[in-house]
């Protein structure tokens, strides 16, 4: 039996990589790509704790490395979101509290994803990863998501909170 | 599961190992990598998802814009209101129609100068400037004669190469990557070199090396491709683009320049997949004509032509 907040979860992952590499990627924005499935892992996180948000973090990190147009190493973004679900979920007695939180762990979370893949790719010898990219990236990264996440998150703690109505976060 | 319990991070560590194995597995298997059969299922699986999404994507689009002009009030205004969206909604569209008839036009010119078989694709995807690899999917794999290493075009010039086929669904590793390196030739001579992309981040720009120190390179050089062995991943006689700045190397081995592509990475929409490739090197020919010789205008109403006038 598949509890419905698992259901719920997948549907979201789908839809954001659609929506991500379909339509957000493609947008003429100077730097970065607003990372909707991130907001999603965040979002997940938040409402259900530490526990799913690293779960969900995995399986959508998972399919990031896997959908094309993905031409990197299986696993590194499933190691980056991973660690972001689990970090997200540790602050959501915090969000309960003030509407401030979710805002505060969206541009941390944003910042961390860039920081931690360029690591990886830095540790690869990824050609990719240079300075100057990541300076780009860092800062528009966060100003995207966070603008996205004003959208966003709402919806997703409303479709958690119905799923599962008292785990959220008032 | 909802508090950060023992068995959360014995899980987290769990996964965090299971994703450090995934890419150490992919990583030292490089091209031959055990987990390639995982992406092929993905782009099987995946890639007919977002040929819906992408075909939604503009539809949607123009539907918000269309319910957005509505206003209400009486009926003979939401009437007038109605048709004015729709005529400006078919208007939009047919902007859309003509500008992509006008790329097929390009893509079709250069394909007949270069004597290419070309299959038309749309992109659909790209992906997200964080991932640091500059990749694009398009809406034809190897059902539609499209295999790994094919050269990928556009009416402008050289896009990339096909890097993996699903079977409706290809990625495209465009020549701005810095994984890609693209042999190229000078216009008109036969210096050849070879340029690599410095990603989308950095700019859209090409670095140029020339094999010869000692070749003379200015600033509006154009390029066309080499052509590779066999013409794979590169057709010959494809444009590439046109030197920017000469970097003075004193001394090296090879001479570099930064070229400025031809092809608008960050707006593509229509491309051509060379599934064969020419049976003579077009050398040239592809390239349109210089823009800064002298204009002929094709109307001319002489009453005595001079000889030699036509030059």
């Amino acid at each position: 039996m598949v509890s419905p907040r698992v259901l719920l979860a997948a549907a979201f992952v789908v839809v954001a990589l659609a929506v991500q590499v379909t339509m957000l990627a493609r947008l003429p924005l100077p730097g970065a790509t607003p990372d909707l499935l991130l907001l999603v892992v965040v979002g997940l996180a938040l409402a259900n704790g530490p526990g799913f948000g690293l779960a969900v973090g995995f399986c959508a990190g998972l399919a990031l490395d896997l959908v094309p147009p993905a031409d990197h190493e299986i696993g590194r973004w499933a190691l980056v979101l991973t660690l972001v679900g689990y970090l997200a979920g540790l602050a959501r007695g915090e969000a309960r509290r003030s509407a401030f939180v979710p805002l505060v762990v969206v541009a941390a979370a944003a910042a961390a994803s860039v920081l931690l893949y360029a690591g990886l790719g830095a540790l690869m010898a990824d050609s990719h990863v240079t300075w100057s990219a990541v300076g780009r990236l860092l800062p528009t990264a966060v100003l995207y998501d966070v603008v996205l996440s004003a959208f966003a998150l709402p919806v997703i703690l409303a479709w958690a909170a119905r799923v599962e109505p008292e785990a959220v976060p008032r | 599961m909802n508090r950060d319990t023992r068995r959360t991070r014995v899980l987290l560590a769990l996964l965090l190992v299971t994703s450090v194995s995934l890419i150490t597995l992919d990583y030292r298997g490089g091209d031959r990598s055990p987990l390639n059969g995982l992406r092929s299922v993905a782009s099987a699986v995946f890639g007919p998802v977002e040929q819906v999404a992408a075909a939604i994507a503009g539809p949607v689009a123009d539907a918000v814009n269309g319910v957005s002009t509505l206003g209400d009030g009486r009926d003979e205004l939401r009437r007038l209101r109605r048709e004015n969206a729709e005529l400006k909604r078919a208007l939009r569209a047919s902007g859309v129609d003509r500008n992509r008839v006008a790329e097929l036009d390009e893509l079709l010119r250069v394909a007949g100068a270069g004597r290419y078989e070309v299959v038309p694709a749309q992109v659909i995807a790209v992906g997200a400037a964080q991932s640091f690899s500059w990749t694009v999917t398009i809406d034809a794999g190897t059902r539609d004669g499209v295999r790994p290493d094919m050269t990928v075009l556009n009416g402008d010039g050289l896009v990339g190469r096909v890097k993996t086929a699903g079977p409706s669904t290809a990625t495209v590793l465009l020549a701005v990557d810095p994984q890609s390196s693209v042999g190229v030739r000078l216009e008109g001579s036969m210096e050849v070199g070879f340029t690599t992309g410095q990603g989308l981040a950095d700019g859209s720009d090409l670095d140029l090396q020339l094999l010869d120190g000692q070749s003379t390179v200015v600033r509006g050089d154009r390029l066309v491709t080499f052509g590779s062995q066999g013409s794979t991943p590169y057709v010959p006689g494809v444009p590439v683009g046109e030197v920017l700045s000469v970097r003075g190397t004193p001394g090296s081995q090879t001479r570099t320049a930064v070229v400025r592509p031809y092809v608008d990475f960050t707006a593509l929409d229509l491309v051509g997949i060379v599934v064969a490739p020419p049976r003579k090197d077009p050398r040239d020919a592809v390239l349109p004509p210089r823009p800064d010789t002298t204009p002929q205008p094709t109307v001319t109403v002489t009453v005595t032509p001079k000889p030699g006038g036509g030059a």
